[in-house]
Formats: C-alpha cells, structure tokens, sequence
C-alpha cells in the first residue's frame, strides 16, 4: 500500500474522523516504530472488548506493534478470545470458519503473490491454541509440510477462554479446567517441537513478560516468511479470567511461567539466519 | 491464460462464438471450461467421481492456462483455501464430491457471507452410511440454504456452459456471491457425448477485484478498524440487527442474480410443450431421463410437457408457477432419497396436492424411463380416481 492510497485529498480531510487522520498522520504504516516506542504512536489495534488484564490482548498488541510492514500485513484469525482486539485491527484482517487459517492464509498469500509479484504481502496467521493446535492441527501442519511463505503466532492462554474455560490441548496435564473434571490427563501438545520437524524455518518461543523478545521473534518470524519459509512463534499470554488470578498478576503469572516451563526458545535455519541478516 | 489466448466478451462468448464439436467426457468438460475461464488459481483434493476433472485442471496449470495450482490435504481445508485466495483478489475454482461437500459443509455459507464469487464444481454422489460413490445428489438438498448460487447441468454440454456461466452471474458486483455447477456423478462426468466447444483461444475477461461490493484482503484500500466478515454476535440488538441484515442482502443479491441468469443461461428453467396438462419438472440427469418418458408417452398418444429446472437457487418460483398453471399433474423425478426438489416445487405452487414427489431413485440405481411412466399413469389413474 503506497502512502498515496491512504492520505486524504485536502477537501476531505476534514470531514473524516479524528481515528483516521491520526492513523495517517501518527500510524505505523510507512515508518515500523516498535515496541519500544508504544504509547507514542497511534497503533492498528487500540480499544478492544478482551477481559482486564488478558494476556492474549498483550500479545496481539505486542504482536501488532512488531509487525515489520504494517501497510503491507493481511492477518488471518479464527474464532476465540484472539478476534475480540483483531476484529478492530486497522489492517486487513479475516476470520472464517474455526481452526481453518492456515488453509485460507495459504491461498491468500499464494494469490497476493501472483497480484503483486514484486511486493512482499505479509500474510500473518495470529490465532488461539485451540484454533492452531486442536480443531485446525491437520491444517496448521500441513501449510508446513507444504513451505507456505506464511508467520504463523500462536497466543497461547493454554485453555479455551471465549467458551468458557475449557481444557485444550495446550492445557497444562493435571490442570483442573472445564472438560476436565479430574484434571487433564495427558501434557502439552509438544507443537513447538512439532514446528521444528515439520519444515518451519524459524519458530520462537516467549511470554508476554519478555516484549523485547516477543518483538524480534514477530519481526523475524515475519520477514524470514517473505521468501525462506513458513515460521512459527508461540507465545504464552496468560488468561486471568479462567485462571482465576488478579488481572494486575498477568506479567507475573507470565514470568513466572517462563522461569519454569515456559522458556525463551529460538530455533532458526541456516538459510533463514542468512536472509535475516540481509534486514539488519 | 496462456499467450495464445484473448479475451472476449462473456455473451460472445456462451452466444456467438463458432463453435466445434468434440466427443469428450463430463470431467473433459470440466477442464474444457476452466480453460477458458481466464482461472488464477485452483485447489484440488481427490474424490470420486470428482478426480478425473481435477488432474485434468493440473494439467491445465502445467501448460500455463492458470497460474496457482495444488492438492490440498481435506475438502474443508482447499475449500478454505480458495476462499483465502478470492478474498485476495484473484478468480478461483475447485471441485468435489458426496461426502467431500459435507466434509466442507462449514465453508459454503462463509463463502456467502464473505460475499465471494468462487465457483465449485460438485460431482454428486452418495453420502455415507452405507458407502456409495454412485450417482444421486442429495448433496444439493443438503445445500440450498447456504446461499450460494446453484446450477443443476442436465449433461456435459450444460456443465461446460454453466461453469462459464457461473463466473459471469457470480462476480457482477450486485451478486458477487459463490455459485456452485453440480452434475450427477458419473452419468455426466464419466459418459462421453458430443459438446459444442468455442475455440480455446477466446476466454473470459480476467476478474477485476476492484469491482468488488468488499474490498479484497490486500492492503491496498485506506484501512479502517472493520472486519472484513459479518459480525460477530454480540448480545445486544445493534449486532443482532447488522447479523440479520448482512444475511437479507445475501438473500437479495441472489435476487438479483434473476435477471443475469436470464441474460447468460437463458432463463432459470426450458419449458417444453407449455400447453401440455400434464409436466414431468426435473433438474439434472434426471431431465434426460424425462425426455426418454415424454417420447413414449406421446407416442401412446398422452400429451405430456416437460419442465427442466437450471437453476436452483435462486429458485424458478414464479417461473414454475406460470408454466404450471393450467396443469393438472406435476410429476417430480429425482435421484435422491429426500425428494428436495419435489418440496421446492410444492412449496411455491397453489393447488400443490397437483405434485407428485417420485419416481425417486438412490443408492447408485437407474432411472429406467418405465419407472417414471408408469408414476405418471398411477398418478392419473388416482387423479380419475379423484384422490388428486
């Protein structure tokens, strides 16, 4: 998307709302001003009907503060908590049918590609562990088996939310949660090794209490997508509401969970570390 | 498209075109139309009797004819996958097969509601239990409610004009909505028959997204805080309201899709000996076999109409009702258990007791021109009997 299309023609700029302009005049579309400088720049994803304190709505809004090209990023979700901040994203953002992103990013990146051959089209699939890892698993693996060019971040509350606390399959074993009245019996679903072993080219692992990491793994995850291969970041952003702790405990219950269980983790081929240095 | 072909007007195109015969399959049609399609990109996964058509659209993409093409790895994730790529832009197709449509079921009405004019073929064919990959379409019933488009092809000859047809009535920008072109499985995809072939070199005009009623996934429109998709419920009665009103103007823009069906299909159904009393009313095979019984009828001296359905949704109501009006007895072939057609009709005629819901055949069985007969004669002997 060229400046061009999105600035006002003088006559007009009047009229339209002050949300606009300032994203004209103040977005992150022409120039990526990073996490670091949030809170000084108007950003694509603002007010948003998530719980206090949700862990997914940090991270979608880490996530959307680290996109590399905002003008030039599609995000592709599903149905769950992830969709409540995506829905008011002021990048072109589609949800469908539950658990089928990475179906429909492979089409939608294939397409761009074929319309704008001498453009990156960031496609960016951002979508809940249930959606990635349980209902849409077959399809997740399979836009790895086939090397999408697609990024593809989890936000990990480790539960169902938007339905009411349910166990998923990135629930923790012996987690009392709804569906799993005796606890859940069997551990994680081990998606990040999966990712490994299933042709990503870049996978990271973080927490919503680390956003410097959060922000590299975004930006490299998405750049490395454009030409090496399919990426996979997952991030843990804990729920509050399910969990039952004090939304002001999020980061905490984050760090914590980085300390024990959760830890940084990079994995990056070296095809995918040489391209990335070409972007430093 | 590949270098050698040109565009042409859509009209000239199903009208005018000199056309040459070719004695090829239902599948051979298939790719025959995706030919000259001017199709960006499509998406495959095998069923049968859907397959042979789909190898036969990758070696269209081999030779350059479209640009994108893959085997998917389910019905719902390539159903997903096309609808990716049209909401990027680009003009898609695929097809499938009994129980992949139902495998697929969940995409259909958000083909719709995303207001997308992917075209899809669907070979029919038995769902399970127990397995069948024969011939019936009790996929369509299972459809007609998903609002997208619905043309039923008599033979391969219809199936080569309606999915041609199908992309011109689909993307104007007051329709722009998902048609699907269905066949019975087998009888048309795996018979070859004489189909009347334009030359490949003239073809559709490329689809042109900026012409869309929505505005593709591409970041190439001013970006405001909206989501691309109908709402999402929330429970209070501005969201219930913009839900239900998404949803009308999907009903309406298959209204207004009437009056393209009649510019490039020539109407929504063919009326054949309108003064008759009598009607045989099908869609599909099922017509063929129709016309078997309306000759031998006649030849014993019964004056028997008959009334070919094309397009289903939008439904041919008034069109019905009009050609039906001085008849006596409706008599409704289907090949399918469920009867969904014979339940269309009845539900848009007066007098509907004049609807007889049968032969209906299923599970891979034939419809011999006898059986349909033979329902006509029990039918009028009731009708002496003054039952009907």
């Amino acid at each position: 998307m060229s400046n061009k299309i999105i600035t006002p023609v003088e006559e007009f700029f009047d009229i339209l709302p002050q949300e606009y302009k300032d994203l004209v005049t103040q977005g992150p579309y022409f120039e990526a001003q990073g996490i670091s400088k949030l809170g000084s720049f108007k950003e694509i994803v603002e007010e948003h009907p998530h719980c206090a304190g949700c862990g997914v709505a940090l991270g979608i809004r880490l996530t959307a503060a680290a996109l590399p090209a905002a003008a030039d990023t599609v995000i592709v979700g599903t149905p769950g908590c992830s969709f409540f901040g995506l829905a008011q994203t002021a990048v072109n953002y589609a949800t469908s049918a539950f658990g089928n992103q990475n179906a429909v990013a492979s089409g939608l990146k294939r397409i761009l590609k074929i319309r704008f051959p001498d453009r990156f089209k960031d496609v960016v699939v951002l979508v809940g562990d249930g959606g990635l890892a349980d209902i849409g698993l077959d399809l997740t693996l399979h836009s790895w088996f086939r090397q999408e060019k697609i990024a593809t971040i989890m936000v990990d509350n480790e539960l169902y939310g938007n339905t009411g606390g349910q166990e998923s399959g990135m629930s923790k074993q012996g987690q009392l949660l709804n569906m799993a009245p005796k606890g859940k019996a069997f551990p994680k679903i081990p998606i990040f090794e999966i990712a490994k072993i299933s042709g990503c080219v870049y996978c990271a692992r973080v927490t919503v209490a680390s956003p410097d990491k959060v922000a590299r793994a975004v930006r490299s995850a998405v750049i490395i997508a454009r030409e090496v291969g399919p990426t996979y970041v997952q991030m843990y952003t804990p729920c509050p509401t399910n969990m039952k702790f004090p939304p002001d405990k999020t980061i905490e219950t984050a760090r914590k969970a980085e300390q024990e269980y959760y830890s940084f983790e990079e994995f990056i081929t070296d095809e995918a570390a040489r391209y990335l240095e070409l972007y430093k | 498209m590949s270098k050698k072909q040109c565009v042409v007007d859509p009209a000239y195109l199903f009208f005018e075109a000199v056309r040459e015969p070719a004695f090829i399959t239902g599948s051979q049609a298939v790719a025959e139309a995706v030919k000259r399609a001017n199709v960006d990109m499509a998406i495959a996964y095998p069923i049968t009797p859907q397959s042979e058509s789909m190898h036969l659209v990758g070696e269209l993409y081999d030779k350059g004819f479209i640009k994108d093409y893959y085997r998917g790895e389910n019905e719902f994730a390539v159903m997903a996958a096309v609808h990716g790529a049209s909401l990027g832009g680009g003009r898609v197709f695929t097809a499938t097969s009994g129980p992949g449509t139902l495998r697929a079921m969940e995409m259909f009405p958000v083909w719709a509601g995303s207001r997308q004019p992917i075209v899809c073929a669907f070979m029919c064919r038995g769902v399970s239990l127990p397995p069948s990959i024969q011939p019936e379409n009790i996929e369509m019933g299972m459809l007609l409610d998903t609002g997208m488009l619905m043309f039923h092809a008599e033979n391969a000859q219809d199936f080569f004009d309606m999915i041609l047809q199908a992309y011109a009535i689909a993307e104007q920008p007051d329709v722009h909505l998902p048609a699907g072109v269905f066949a019975d499985g087998f009888f048309v995809t795996h018979t070859r028959e004489k189909v009347m072939l334009p030359s490949e070199e003239a073809i559709l005009p490329c689809y042109d997204p900026s012409r869309a009623p929505v505005p593709p996934l591409d970041m190439e429109t001013p970006p405001i805080r909206t989501v691309r998709d109908p709402l999402l419920n929330k429970s209070n009665f501005i969201s219930y309201a913009a839900n239900a009103s998404w949803h009308q103007e999907v009903l309406a823009a298959s209204e207004r899709a009437r009056k393209y069906i009649n510019k490039y299909m020539n109407g929504l159904l063919e009326v054949e000996n309108p003064a008759a009393r009598i009607f045989l009313a099908a869609s599909g095979t099922a017509v063929s076999q129709c016309r078997e019984a309306v000759r031998d009828l006649q030849d014993e001296g019964t004056d028997v109409g008959l009334i070919k359905v094309k397009s289903i949704r939008p439904f041919p109501a008034e069109e019905l009702a009009a050609a039906t009006n001085s008849a006596d007895l409706i008599v409704v072939p289907e090949f399918n258990a469920g009867g969904w057609l014979a339940r269309e009709i009845k539900a848009c005629l007066e007098h509907n007791s004049r609807v007889v819901a049968g032969p209906r055949v299923f599970g891979g069985m034939t419809m011999p021109k006898e059986l349909i007969i033979s329902e006509v004669k029990r039918a009028l002997s009731r009708k002496i009997a003054g039952r009907i």
